[in-house]
């Protein structure tokens, strides 16, 4: 597996970090690295959306239907709260919102979140999109959490544009560095 | 006008290795036709360990601020002593010892065994957890030490160089457990300390580590 860097992009009290080309038929896996993402606010989710293109032009706003899982192990540093579940809460049904990444990402000044999504053939145009994600959070509460995300975006269009952000606030400051999979 | 030539003549381009003195790495143009050959792969080895009878494997220099996330493959570590942990510890560039950074973690597992095949769970296991522990972080356990038996499996750790953040980590392990299980553990945490990282060790929590290659990549930032 070779990994090639197709794109950075640092937040700087950014509403969001869209990734808009870049996403076509040359690689039929992408990776997106997480390096540090800290939010403005304390105690928000990490979340990403897409936009598929139709055959004839680019759809309008970062909406598509996902159908998602998600489940997460968690371990404070008190040594309390340690376990491994589903979480309900956090998983869509066929929903259009933003899918959450992670569970409440801490705004001190050493907390962020870390992690990796993989989204699977997006140009393809017979199936479903599968993506996974696992990242690893310093939560608001001094809690490790160590969060899994799977699912499908429930389209037959292509994918083209990427968008992250947090759940509420800016994203203070991070990188994500978009790579294509050969 | 990206790898459009294949052939010159009757001879392909990629078995063309030099023209008079200039060898093929420094081959980037043939008139006005650019060569740009195979894209540059990501991952960068920088270093391999290869235990035999190790008590651990160090990495000691190659973590620094050239990259923001290093990957260490482990590939068939072999314990000498049967039903151990395989476990880690890091140093900051201000300690030493590998007992400085504290460290919170979480672990989990998913297990199936093979002598009655009925077993089969997943399970957060609280003893083998950490908070804010400067121990070394179990990232396995009960691994076994037949012939046939390792483990095998990536350890992914975020920015270590940072002075600003807390360095997270993620590793997942499959594992030949005792008493012949497969062992899918995942492991995740931060090393709560905003001092650079620049050491990690690797080890059993008893006896040596008889054989195996722990790789350590880092990850292009540009």
């Amino acid at each position: 597996m070779a990994l090639t860097l197709i794109s950075t992009s640092t937040a700087s009290a950014s509403a969001t970090l869209d990734i808009t080309s870049g996403i076509d038929d040359t690689y039929s896996v992408y990776e997106f690295h997480f390096v540090n993402m800290h939010p403005a606010t304390n105690q928000v989710d990490f979340t990403f959306q897409v936009n598929a293109h139709d055959g004839s032009s680019q759809l309008t706003g970062f909406n598509e239907t996902i159908q998602s899982t998600t489940f997460q192990s968690q371990h404070g540093e008190g040594d309390g709260g340690a376990t491994v579940g589903y979480y309900t809460a956090y998983d869509q049904g066929n929903g259009t919102a933003y899918q959450a990444l992670n569970y409440e990402t801490g705004y001190d000044a050493d907390q962020s979140v870390s992690g990796i999504l993989t989204l699977y053939d997006p140009s393809d145009t017979t199936f479903a999109k599968h993506f996974q994600a696992r990242t690893q959070t310093a939560q608001g509460d001094d809690f490790s959490v160590d969060w899994y995300t799977g699912g499908y975006i429930n389209t037959t269009n292509a994918i083209t544009q990427i968008s992250f952000k947090f759940d509420s606030g800016n994203i203070d400051a991070g990188t994500i560095k978009m790579f294509g999979v050969s | 006008m990206a790898n459009t030539v294949k052939k010159v003549n009757t001879v392909a381009i990629a078995d063309i290795k030099n023209i008079n003195t200039i060898t093929d790495s420094d081959l980037k143009k043939l008139n006005t036709l650019e060569f740009t050959g195979t894209p540059a792969d990501a991952h960068t080895l920088i270093a391999t360990a290869t235990a035999s009878s190790s008590a651990s494997l160090t990495f000691t220099s190659g973590i620094d601020s050239t990259y923001d996330v290093y990957e260490f493959q482990f590939i068939n570590l072999h314990a000498a002593t049967n039903s151990v942990y395989f476990q880690f510890q890091v140093n900051a560039t201000d300690g030493a010892d590998y007992n400085d950074s504290a460290i919170t973690s979480t672990f989990f597992a998913a297990y199936h065994d093979e002598p009655s095949g009925t077993f089969a769970a997943l399970s957060y296991e609280a003893g083998d957890d950490a908070a804010q522990s400067t121990s070394d972080i179990r990232l396995t356990k009960w691994v076994a030490n037949g012939n046939d038996e390792s483990l095998s499996g990536k350890l992914t750790l975020y920015a270590p160089s940072s002075g600003t953040y807390v360095k997270h980590f993620m590793s997942r392990i499959a594992n030949y457990k005792i008493e012949g299980a497969t062992s899918d553990t995942h492991v995740a945490g931060y090393i709560n300390d905003t001092t650079a990282i620049d050491d990690i060790k690797f080890q059993m929590s008893s006896g040596n580590i008889d054989a195996g290659v722990i790789k350590m990549y880092g990850i292009s930032k540009s």
